[in-house]
């Protein structure tokens, strides 16, 4: 293969990871917006949606489109599920410290729960389309690659016209900008939390869903995920949705071309490395002002 | 330190020398040592979060970098074992240093963000350095503990070892929360800015007290390696962090006492959790979310608040 092709092929490798640690990101600062908290179950919705999809598409045999959508739903429910049961009454008084740890408990409670149903072996899914690769400029790619890619840009696209168009989302801008203020005005801030859960668990579910046909799925894949989606939300400017996505993107990149270029050992540590740089040198994130950047609180 | 607290040093203090007179065999007296060992680890962090107010989410690292360093230096370089001790501890002192300087001048919870990537890094670092650490295969034959020449064999003498220096640890711990630096922790954590006022150099008291807090992992991780004489990466990951935390959170981060008794709790629930085989991380789950979502305050506080509530029901 020459050194186009390779590049190609690469670059296709690192949008994809990237499209994934975006939606996960941005999942987070959706959550983070709204509570201050750190939801380190967000990579347990991207399995969900997965397993769910697994579930509908090869064992009750459902249709790729209709399963899609279900899967969406059912994650969505389980993310509303979540805030309403375990988030909802410890955020009156709990300090956020104890949120922080609820959503660790989760996270292994969510694990037990896929375990219990899909027990520890790895799931494949058919792809959406058919799964023989295209040529482009010498390099083989997926059709599912164009699949994540362009899934996860209408995801964003639709996400920044719901918080800058529509009434509920710039509630729910309002609330994370100032809680009090948002419910002085009539903005009720349970409904918006609840909303900012269920928007993070379709996002994981699209996420899920989507790449399990090319890398599959399994019970305990969530924590890697939410670590990668975390240094996304973090080098983005913790609570900057667009930078999430990008710092994603980014972060995709960098870890396909150092895993083809340098060496595969390196490939989980330069995520990790970019973030303890970014933190030393401009801690507000790669594109976060000094102000929205600011790490309010944990 | 108060009265009371040297009266419960002391009620502890027997305490320990007391339960392997009830406890035998070898297979719970060896959960009673990693219940000591997680204890260090985790007093460490309820001062560093109940008293400086910060977040590590990397402590698995320090505890790492204690058991490597004896492991590797005693097995590969034929150290002494108190030499490799003292190389850990310095080694985590470093690392300590060199990510608390630049997190913790910032204001936030910048500590936790970088704590979590430098214990990443550093578990990568285990996995592939093959030639000195083994790789994820792990490292093996690590001598154990002696006392000069007399090597250690026994559960119950690394039980004597850990609970001795935890309680050593603690009494430490418990005078420096009643002396200068304790208060001004206090009142750090009450308010930043007011204590700023009052002249207490905040970066420096916590940038003091989280090279602090990583010291006593690394002592933890030291003893923990030639207790087990086995170490491998997968002790040392992002999970094994939090669970230190969780520890921490479920006896009540505010109390040292509060770290012991989670250590105490959370070390056990999964022996018990055995029983059902498979399922045990959900179960684990279950009851880890039963635990904050009923008593978010630790059991330490949560216990009695209970009972009070408890009580006045029985009254009304």
């Amino acid at each position: 293969m020459d050194l186009q092709a390779q590049i190609i092929q690469y670059l296709a490798a690192g949008l994809t990871l990237g499209s994934i640690y975006a939606m996960v990101g941005l999942g987070f600062t959706i959550i983070y917006n709204a509570t201050g908290i750190i939801n380190l179950a967000q990579g347990e919705f991207v399995m969900f949606g997965g397993l769910i999809m697994v579930f509908l598409t090869t064992t009750l045999g459902l249709p790729m489109f209709a399963s899609f959508f279900i899967t969406l739903a059912l994650t969505t429910g389980i993310g509303m599920l979540y805030e309403r049961l375990f988030i909802r009454h410890p955020s009156k008084k709990a300090p956020l410290m104890t949120l922080l740890i609820i959503t660790v408990a989760v996270s292994i409670f969510f694990r037990g729960i896929a375990m219990f149903i899909w027990g520890k072996d790895p799931y494949s899914l058919p792809h959406f389309s058919s799964p023989k690769p295209i040529l482009i400029g010498g390099a083989a790619i997926l059709p599912q690659v164009l699949w994540i890619l362009g899934l996860s840009l209408l995801a964003v696209i639709l996400m920044n016209l719901f918080f800058n168009r529509t009434i509920t989302g710039k509630a729910m801008s309002a609330c994370a900008v100032n809680r009090m203020a948002a419910s002085l005005v009539g903005i009720d801030p349970f409904r918006m939390v609840m909303l900012s859960f269920a928007l993070s668990a379709t996002l994981g579910a699209l996420a899920g869903a989507s790449i399990t046909p090319i890398a599959l799925m399994e019970y305990d894949r969530g924590p890697m995920l939410a670590l990668k989606g975390f240094c996304a939300a973090v080098l983005g400017g913790l609570g900057y949705g667009s930078g999430a996505v990008v710092a994603g993107f980014l972060l995709g990149l960098v870890e396909s071309f150092t895993t083809g270029f340098i060496s595969s050992a390196l490939k989980e540590a330069t995520a990790l490395i970019i973030l303890i740089l970014v933190l030393f040198i401009k801690p507000s994130g790669i594109f976060g002002s000094e102000e929205v950047g600011k790490i309010k609180k944990i | 330190m108060g009265k009371s607290n040297y009266l419960k040093l002391l009620v502890a203090a027997a305490l320990v020398a007391v339960i392997p007179l009830i406890v035998s065999g070898d297979y719970h007296l060896s959960i009673l040592v990693f219940v000591g060992i997680n204890c260090m680890v985790v007093v460490g962090l309820s001062l560093l979060m109940g008293y400086a107010g910060q977040i590590s989410l990397g402590h698995a690292a320090f505890f790492g970098i204690g058991a490597y360093s004896t492991g590797i230096l005693t097995t590969h370089f034929g150290f002494s074992i108190y030499a490799a001790f003292g190389c850990g501890l310095l080694f985590s002192a470093l690392v300590a240093v060199i990510i608390g300087i630049p997190a913790l001048r910032l204001k936030g919870h910048y500590l936790a963000i970088a704590t979590l990537g430098i214990g990443e890094i550093i578990y990568i670092l285990f996995n592939e350095m093959v030639e000195l650490t083994g790789g994820p295969s792990g490292l093996s034959n690590i001598p154990a503990f002696h006392i000069g020449g007399y090597p250690f064999g026994h559960s119950l003498q690394y039980y004597y070892l850990v609970w001795g220096v935890l309680m050593v640890i603690l009494w430490f711990s418990l005078n420096l929360i009643h002396s200068r630096v304790g208060r001004a922790l206090r009142a750090m954590h009450g308010s930043e800015v007011a204590a700023n006022a009052m002249g207490i150099n905040l970066s420096f008291y916590k940038i003091q007290i989280f090279v602090l807090s990583a010291l006593y992992a690394s002592v933890a991780g030291s003893i923990y390696a030639h207790f087990v004489s086995f170490i491998a990466p997968n002790n040392f990951a992002l999970m094994n962090s939090i669970m230190f935390l969780v520890m921490g959170v479920v006896g009540g981060i505010h109390n040292i006492w509060g770290a012991v008794l989670g250590a105490v709790l959370m070390t056990f629930l999964p022996e018990y959790l055995r029983v059902f085989k498979e399922f045990d991380i959900l179960m684990y789950g279950a009851i880890l979310l039963a635990i904050l979502l009923f008593m978010p305050e630790g059991f330490l506080e949560g216990i009695p608040m209970m009972w009070r509530k408890y009580v006045k029901r029985g009254e009304a």
